[in-house]
């Protein structure tokens, strides 16, 4: 399988290009001029690599997770990206635009953020790196997110509460967009996931496929060979596709994403972008998307925040399509179950993003039987999820929890 | 291509106001508001204000490339249940009202899922000109394209102050009907400023093309639109409308403010000696 895609305007197949504006197709073309330019330049990849390792924590750790591959019926690696700098893979993302920023010489960087992951991570990076920070955030979320927004305006950002359409993270993006086309001559839009307009999604999954890099090169050390299934979550996508990345060319390696499923694809409130299997165009690329007859955007429902988005990253559905990956949602409530088996069994607490794709591990580890080995990427830690793992568990005195 | 068909039915209409010596007005209003009957009341005021060309936005859930008063609007039609249907439902009824020519606004993935054939067809049927698509360049719209030459629709795509010369060539060659220049770097919305980058941008389009230019500017009064009538071949005023159904003035508001541009437009009749 080709692993040289996109094509020279941002297609996978049918999915990707780029839908936007006029105004901002000649920005595109310069911020993707620079980003193939850096990175083809050794002192910008052995920069960034520096900063990585050195800020950030990276490469992260593979950890052979025995107490729940016992659970599990099947050998459970965890890629540990939990533990980077800022508690998720989002970091290296924000870290490689923040220095490409630098690198054209644009002294300031917006972003969008849903529960607040991306905004910090951005924020944090501006910090280190010295840019001016705007973060665009949806009011409904600086509401339920506000120590997030405590946190990025300590490293210095602007926060700034979008009150259009739905007032979440869909919005914020439309309003991070509206920015970018009247400032792009000295901004950069920080985007947090590997979706958008060409080069975004393919820039992004270069930023983050350190992952996938690592784990391989880890998993053949550990095991002497490949895992035989990789498994992360999917909402825009890209701590899957950096994961995915180096092992797309490795067709004996089973690749899973693992969907937010909500209270039940069935109930149709979930963020199942893929298994819902309608095509569209939303911020700027073709891929599956969540809509309506009307080609109305639909809210997505997930009670992980990070995950709540009604589209998906186009390479994603490239690798739908060509079934080089498979696709598959997980509940509310069996990610919220992993969340809880993950913090007994080894301690580690992970964010609910990621306990999707534990989730989605245990039932893989039921079909591919106890010889399996299956990596999953554990792309961030669950601090940030205790309130809401408080409230569904019942954990503060005198709330009524689900156990 | 011939220049006749390239013209297409806005082009036409744009330059039989170039030859009595000024711009054309192109007025714009979205489609279902303040609802469905009232959003066609304020569009045929419009006509009678003095448009020479009309534009119907087609309301949409994400509208990246529009300012606060056509977000409101959309917001507020889509809130009322108003459907795409309804958009070829208030075209039907414009051009039955109507020979100026009727062109829809429109993001792209409501066309897209209505199935791009099947909306050429659809609206070529109930009269309608053309579309103008803000977020397609032509790279991307090869099916569109065709489906607007089968129907013979306009086709009308934008140039901005950040385009380069070989993305206008390439742009304004796929065009019909004329060439949308959006001559602020920004999204729709009344600015109080003229925006210097109106004139070379228009001369950088014409130096490719011989179809009409308008421009989009935030124009809100009858001076703006002289100013701008100077220099570019159509003045297309959009949010200044909205505003004034969004203020509660109804279709005499919108009525007034378009003779007042319609005015505006008139008043320099040396600037069509360059067209």
């Amino acid at each position: 399988m080709s692993n040289t895609l996109p094509d020279q305007l941002g297609h996978f197949g049918r999915f990707g290009g780029r839908f936007m504006p006029e105004a901002l197709i000649a920005p595109l073309d310069e911020l993707t001029q620079a980003w193939q330019s850096a990175m083809a330049d050794p002192v910008f990849t052995g920069e960034f690599d520096r900063m990585l390792r050195e800020w950030a924590g990276v490469p992260s750790l593979l950890y052979d997770a025995t107490r729940l591959s016992e659970v599990a019926g099947a050998r459970i690696l965890l890629k540990r990206e939990d533990l980077n700098h800022t508690g998720a893979h989002k970091v290296r993302n924000a870290l490689g635009q923040a220095l490409l920023t630098k690198r054209m010489g644009k002294p300031r960087v917006i972003a969008e953020t849903g529960a607040g992951q991306h905004g910090v991570a951005t924020a944090t990076a501006c910090a280190y790196l010295d840019l001016e920070c705007v973060v665009y955030m949806g009011e409904v979320d600086t509401e339920r997110q506000s120590l997030n927004v405590a946190r990025m305006k300590l490293l210095g950002a602007e926060v700034i509460p979008v009150t259009s359409g739905s007032r979440t993270l869909k919005d914020a993006i439309n309003e991070a967009l509206r920015d970018w086309v009247a400032s792009v001559d000295k901004t950069h839009y920080l985007l947090g996931t590997a979706a958008g307009a060409h080069p975004f999604p393919a820039m992004v999954r270069d930023f983050v496929r350190g992952i996938g890099d690592e784990a391989r090169a880890q998993s053949l050390e550990l095991l002497g060979k490949l895992p035989d299934a990789a498994v992360a979550a999917v909402g825009g996508g890209s701590n899957a596709i950096g994961l995915f990345a180096a092992f797309i060319p490795d067709e004996d390696v089973k690749l899973y994403g693992i969907e937010p499923g909500g209270d039940g694809f069935e109930t149709g409130r979930h963020a199942a972008t893929i298994t819902a299997g309608q095509v569209g165009v939303l911020h700027g690329a073709r891929s599956f998307l969540l809509q309506d007859e009307d080609g109305q955007t639909i809210e997505s429902h997930s009670i992980s925040a990070g995950l709540d988005y009604p589209g998906v990253g186009p390479e994603h559905s490239w690798l739908a399509e060509t079934k080089r990956a498979t696709y598959r949602p997980v509940t509310d409530a069996d990610a919220m179950e992993s969340f809880k088996l993950l913090a007994k069994t080894e301690g580690i607490i992970p964010a609910i993003e990621s306990a999707h794709a534990v989730a989605g591990a245990l039932e893989i580890a039921k079909e591919l039987g106890p010889d399996a080995t299956i990596l999953v990427n554990l792309s961030g830690r669950g601090d940030k999820d205790m309130d809401t793992a408080s409230t569904w568990f019942g954990l503060i005195d005198g709330e009524a929890g689900r156990e | 291509m011939s220049e006749v068909v390239a013209l297409g039915k806005a082009g036409t209409a744009i330059r039989k106001a170039n030859a009595e010596g000024r711009a054309g007005l192109v007025g714009y209003l979205p489609a279902g508001y303040p609802s469905y009957d009232g959003g066609i009341d304020a569009i045929k005021a419009l006509v009678d204000g003095g448009c020479d060309v009309l534009e119907i936005g087609l309301p949409y859930s994400d509208p990246v490339m529009d300012g606060p008063a056509i977000q409101r609007a959309a917001e507020a039609a889509l809130a009322g249940g108003f459907r795409v249907k309804d958009v070829l439902r208030t075209v039907e009824a414009v051009t039955a009202y109507t020979d100026v020519p009727v062109l829809v606004m429109t993001y792209w993935n409501p066309i897209e899922r209505y199935g791009v054939d099947r909306w050429a067809t659809d609206f070529a049927g109930v009269g309608g000109a053309g579309l103008i698509t803000p977020d397609l360049i032509p790279e991307e719209g090869a099916e569109w394209i065709a489906a607007a030459d089968k129907n013979e629709l306009d086709k009308v795509f934008l140039v901005a102050p950040s385009s380069t010369d070989a993305r206008i060539r390439s742009t304004t060659a796929a065009c019909r009907g004329f060439v949308y220049a959006t001559a602020v770097m920004g999204v729709t919305g009344v600015r109080s400023a003229a925006s210097d980058l109106a004139a070379p941008l228009v001369a950088r389009t014409k130096a490719t093309t011989e179809l009409p230019v308008g421009v989009g500017i935030g124009v809100s009064n009858a001076d703006q639109a002289a100013a701008l009538a100077a220099f570019t071949d159509a003045v297309i005023v959009g949010s200044a409308l909205v505003k004034q159904l969004l203020d509660g003035a109804g279709p005499a508001g919108v009525r007034s403010l378009t003779e007042s541009l319609a005015e505006g437009v008139r008043r320099e009749p040396s600037a069509a000696a360059g067209r």
